[in-house]
């Protein structure tokens, strides 16, 4: 099927299957020496004996203007391995400087043309070429991001390409169907809107999802009209810069599109806090969010979409099908190594199930398959780097010290780059920092709850509001609960869903605005109203 | 006495009683903050004057609202928010609530017309014939949408069920301006209140009065106690506390753009709460050389010196095609010394005096003045080489203004576009000796460089610049850090197509100028603002949007 959701559930099924394939025990608690919780991890055997991605890497200069040049400094950064920790390249490296000639460019193709002059068919055209291009060089890609960033290759490759695809084909669509309205008036005169497009768009995407949000950052801009200036994370800079490329081959003009890799201290705030920035997108952390913001209040007031940080609640009522809300609650927390911004941390469940749950969690998380993202059957790979690593091991290492129960997991895993064993707590409380905090890792908290309103209290006990998941066979249950929660999304018996069409974003300091969906439209737009008087109207 | 241009014209049509105002027939009752339903003082007891602009004299003490009120407004909203009844009653029902409260607008037009002028200093005839029908009508456009909130449903590729709710964002915060007290206040209340969301407002400290009715009557009308509560009260005290309260989940600001940063910025600081700002401007009024002039001069002189020129939409740079331009700055002159200023209760006024504002620095003018006094004495004592009449003019001047930090600034841009050289047609210098009456004034030869063709004067100086094609005027009219709104005078289709298209605007009048209807959308592009008050656009402003998410077992299509 081409279904998108078809084909993540089918992916669950191979990587379930796979789970009796590649089982293989070893020791943790290498690192800590702690109690020898949970020793039997799934893990793919090879995490010694890596698989070279199959790809060249050919594009490491920022793209400006339609050409890939080097940094205005000569600097170069590199970027990693996160299996090893090696490096895979050195990208130039933009700042304040380059993030000026790319602002000039994109300004230019918005002011003088051709991309908002050019008809909306046009646009979507060059958009739909593009897409068809991606597809056809899918494989590279997936390596590519794979390598970079860490992710099972499979994800990759059957799930987050093919919505990538999806989501080009979305916003191609819309590209001719930006509609404004005739607005009536109380007295003669002849009032519509116009839904311009807002100008240069500056966006700074993330290092988890790479080419998705990419995806959702510039299909919108794009088909609105907009020209865009767009940061990578500077753990991921890869793939960006090769669909970059493809675009132009699909005949985007120079200027248009432009990318640049950087750091957010340098580049990121050079363009959150550039005057000639019109719009600034941002997905990433609710601390860097909050800056991004202030540099653009205290700049030329650009209007700021942010996509941020989530503790998500996942919600499981004692009416729930045990079995397949374990499923789900493990993949809501585990996903992309528990590196999703929706990530479902705080599994609420109900008492009357609990024990149940929790041993069958436990197993769950016991078998999964962690290893080299390259091989088939892998669930989970590395952390993205370092950093990460570290701070996901110092929320494990604060859970235990909380006095939360350690079930498995709880350490890294081998001795290179950066794997994490799947770990779950349980007997988490709601004032523990694991059950605060974004830990952005894998490392499931699982926490009791006795009836619906203290739930809900505590579901929304919580500076973030991004999504939430809710468990349960009864239509009054869902919909009390769907109501109550404030999120930004909330998936009624699933989780993750990510069509096309479905709008995503935060409520409280998850952040503000809406991707994808006819929501995302308006970020990229503004509204002009346009007035005039009626002559001897035949009505009002 | 500005250097020594002195008086171009002394011709002004003001109408006798400048001198002697007409005294407001209504007691100001309401003073208290409002909070939770009921009139209180501030928790720190202080009180601060407001003012007739008229005169400078005292209208009434008003309870000085500050963090703590701050707090104690948001808990009072916060508790009618999250546990009723506002947000969990039917839409219909709150409907109901503003159609009432309309009504009583209407029932009570006079007395809050007189509040509105008498604190704000415009024509009695504008608020009462113009404003207060335009804020009932404004109330009764959101009356009709409190029912009319639709989600979607969503097409998606799989078997779910997709669907998104539109729900009430929580507690708005507002900070409304003292140009049009009550209209702000209608513009902000209205959409917030027919979404479910419960609000905290900030009145401006200059024209604290009016809100105060209204939100009493809009208690008459039904509304739960804590859904809509007034704190008068400063910026930097009560407004930067509302800006970065971490219950507060919206704000939305009316001001200038120096105010909107520092608002954006209290906002992500605080908890990221999503702001819409409603900021300066400089539109352009383009006059093209088809135009027919007559009217083309009426609406101009419209676009600029409605309401004191205290718009943030006022068509602040004129700019007429060459081939019209000297008959236009002929007749715009004639127009502006035909303007009626005085007394805005006597009829037939059109320009009252500029707004009473800034009265932190009342201590500081008061101490200026005593040592202008001093000065003047020692100038006599010595007979030093300043002119003691110089003295006397200045100092009788400060005396009478008080705090007049607005009719201050508006004569410095006057000093200022004259020492750039443009030329003074007309104006140019207060009116009369007390209160905060200015000359209509008009400059011409204004080029783009000229203070008074960047900043935004809010005052009733016109500038008249003028050009010769359409793409030199399009790039001279977009060359501006503002962007909220434009007039276009012509009758040619493919010139009005081409300016419209343009002009980076939120709003392009062609033809006509200021005409706003309910539903017409308003606001900013670039430095102008964020988001758009108004119509339909309006409401997302105080919506989350929501979607839910489930599977379909054996869907009969999807």
């Amino acid at each position: 099927t081409d279904s998108l959701f078809f084909q993540l559930i089918s992916l669950f099924f191979i990587l379930t299957k796979s789970v009796i394939l590649h089982v293989k025990t070893i020791n943790s608690g290498k690192n800590s020496g702690r109690n020898g919780i949970g020793k039997r991890f799934s893990t793919a055997a090879a995490l010694e004996d890596l698989i070279v991605p199959p790809v060249q890497i050919a594009y490491t200069q920022n793209l400006i203007d339609g050409k890939f040049v080097d940094a205005a400094s000569g600097k170069t950064f590199p970027t990693y391995d996160p299996r090893t920790g090696d490096v895979i390249a050195n990208v130039a490296e933009g700042d304040a400087e380059d993030i000026d000639r790319a602002v000039a460019a994109a300004r230019k193709a918005f002011d003088e043309g051709p991309w908002p002059k050019m008809t909306p068919y046009e646009r979507s055209r060059i958009m739909l070429r593009f897409a068809d291009l991606v597809e056809k060089h899918s494989e590279e890609l997936a390596a590519l991001e794979t390598w970079n960033n860490g992710k099972p290759h499979e994800q990759a490759a059957k799930s987050e390409l093919p919505m990538f695809i999806r989501l080009f084909h979305y916003y191609a669509g819309w590209a001719d169907k930006i509609h404004g309205l005739t607005v009536p008036a109380d007295g003669p005169h002849h009032v519509q809107t116009l839904h311009e497009p807002i100008g240069v768009a500056g966006q700074i995407i993330p290092w988890n999802f790479p080419l998705l949000m990419f995806a959702w950052k510039v299909g919108p801009a794009l088909a609105c009209g907009n020209t865009i200036v767009l940061k990578t994370a500077e753990q991921t800079p890869l793939t960006a810069l090769y669909v970059a490329k493809l675009f132009h081959e699909a005949g985007l003009p120079p200027g248009v599109l432009n990318v640049v890799s950087g750091y957010g201290p340098t580049a990121g705030a050079a363009l959150a806090s550039h005057m000639d920035v019109d719009k600034v997108a941002f997905t990433g952390s609710t601390d860097t969010g909050k800056i991004v913001l202030e540099l653009a209040a205290k700049s030329n007031l650009k209007p700021v979409t942010l996509e941020l940080g989530g503790k998500s609640p996942f919600i499981i009522c004692e009416d729930a099908d045990v079995d397949k809300a374990v499923e789900l609650a493990h993949f809501a927390l585990f996903f992309n190594q528990g590196q999703c911004c929706c990530a479902g941390s705080r599994t609420f469940v109900h008492e009357h199930v609990y024990d149940e749950f929790l041993e069958k969690a436990k197993a769950r998380a016991l078998r999964r398959v962690v290893g080299d993202p390259f091989r088939k059957g892998v669930e989970q790979g590395p952390q993205i780097d370092t950093e990460q690593f570290e701070k996901v091991l110092r929320y494990i290492r604060a859970g235990i010290e909380s006095n939360a129960t350690l079930e498995c997991g709880g350490d890294r895993l081998g001795t290179k780059g950066y794997f994490v064993q799947p770990t779950v707590f349980s007997n988490v409380k709601d004032d523990m920092l694991i059950a605060k905090d974004e830990i952005f890792g894998p490392v499931q908290s699982i926490l009791k709850f006795k009836d619906i309103d203290e739930v809900i209290r505590r579901a929304n006990n919580t500076r973030y509001g991004l999504a939430a998941g809710v468990f349960t066979k009864s239509v009054e249950t869902a919909n009390t609960l769907t109501r109550a929660l404030r999120a930004g999304t909330v998936w009624v018996n699933c989780f993750d869903v990510f069509d096309a069409a479905i709008p995503f974003g935060g409520y409280k300091m998850s952040g503000i605005g809406r991707e994808k969906g006819i929501y995302s439209l308006h970020n990229y737009l503004q509204v002009k109203a346009v007035v005039t008087p009626l002559k001897n109207p035949a009505w009002l | 006495r500005f250097c020594g241009v002195g008086r171009v014209v002394s011709g002004y049509s003001t109408s006798a009683g400048i001198e002697n105002p007409i005294n407001p027939s209504i007691k100001v009752h309401c003073t208290q903050l409002l909070i939770n339903g009921n009139f209180v003082d501030s928790a720190s007891g202080k009180t601060f004057p407001t003012y007739d602009p008229r005169t400078g004299d005292v209208i009434a003490h008003v309870a000085e609202g500050d963090a703590e009120d701050i707090d104690r407004a948001v808990c009072a909203a916060r508790k009618a928010f999250d546990e009723g009844p506002w947000p969990k009653m039917t839409a219909y029902e709150r409907s109901k609530v503003l159609f009432r409260f309309a009504d009583l607008l209407d029932k009570h037009i006079e007395e809050l017309a007189t509040l509105e002028t008498w604190d704000n200093g415009k024509p009695y005839e504008q608020s009462a014939k113009i404003e207060l029908p335009m804020i009932s009508r404004i109330i009764r456009y959101y009356a009709g949408w409190a029912d009319k909130i639709h989600g979607l449903t969503i097409p998606a590729d799989g078997p779910h069920l997709v669907q998104t709710i539109h729900e009430p964002i929580g507690v708005a915060g507002q900070i409304i301006p003292w140009n049009f007290p009550l209209l702000m206040f209608a513009w902000k209340v209205g959409p917030a209140l027919a979404c479910g969301c419960t609000i905290v407002l900030k009145s401006a400290e200059q024209t604290p009065l009016s809100a105060l009715y209204a939100a009493k009557l809009l208690h008459e009308a039904g509304l739960p106690p804590g859904v809509l509560n007034v704190v008068s009260g400063f910026g930097p005290t009560a407004g930067a506390a509302l800006a970065s309260h971490m219950d507060v989940d919206k704000l939305a600001f009316t001001g200038s753009s120096e105010t909107g940063k520092i608002v954006l910025e209290l906002a992500s600081k605080s908890n990221l709460k999503p702001v819409t700002l409603e900021l300066g401007g400089k539109s352009p009024f383009i006059v093209c050389k088809d135009a027919d002039v007559d009217k083309a001069v009426e609406l101009a002189h419209f676009a600029l010196f409605f309401n004191q020129g205290q718009c943030c939409s006022a068509g602040s740079r004129t700019y007429v095609h060459e081939d019209v331009h000297d008959e236009f700055i002929e007749k715009a002159k004639a127009r502006a010394l035909k303007r009626s200023v005085g007394d805005p209760f006597k009829a037939g006024v059109e320009q009252g005096p500029q707004v009473n504002n800034g009265q932190p620095l009342l201590h500081v003018v008061v101490i200026m003045s005593y040592i202008l006094i001093a000065m003047k004495i020692s100038v006599r004592c010595y007979n030093l080489r300043f002119s003691p009449v110089l003295f006397q003019t200045d100092t009788n001047a400060y005396l009478n203004q008080i705090d007049s930090e607005q009719f201050e600034k508006i004569l410095r841009y006057i000093r200022s576009g004259i020492e750039s050289g443009a030329t003074l047609i007309t104006g140019g210098d207060r009116l009369g000796s007390k209160g905060f009456y200015i000359q209509p004034t008009v400059f011409t030869n204004v080029k783009e460089d000229m203070l008074i063709a960047q900043e935004e004067i809010f005052g009733p100086v016109q500038s008249i610049l003028k050009f010769r094609d359409m793409d030199e005027v399009i790039r001279r009219a977009n060359s501006t850090r503002y962007g909220l709104a434009a007039g276009v005078f012509t009758n040619d289709l493919d010139t009005a197509n081409t300016l419209s298209r343009a002009l980076k605007v939120g709003t392009v009048w062609i033809n006509c100028y200021d005409v706003f209807d309910a539903a017409i959308p308003f606001g900013g592009y670039k430095m102008s603002g964020q988001g758009r008050e108004k119509g339909v656009h309006c409401l997302s402003n105080y919506l989350q949007v929501k979607a839910i998410v489930a599977p379909l077992k054996n869907p009969a299509w999807i």
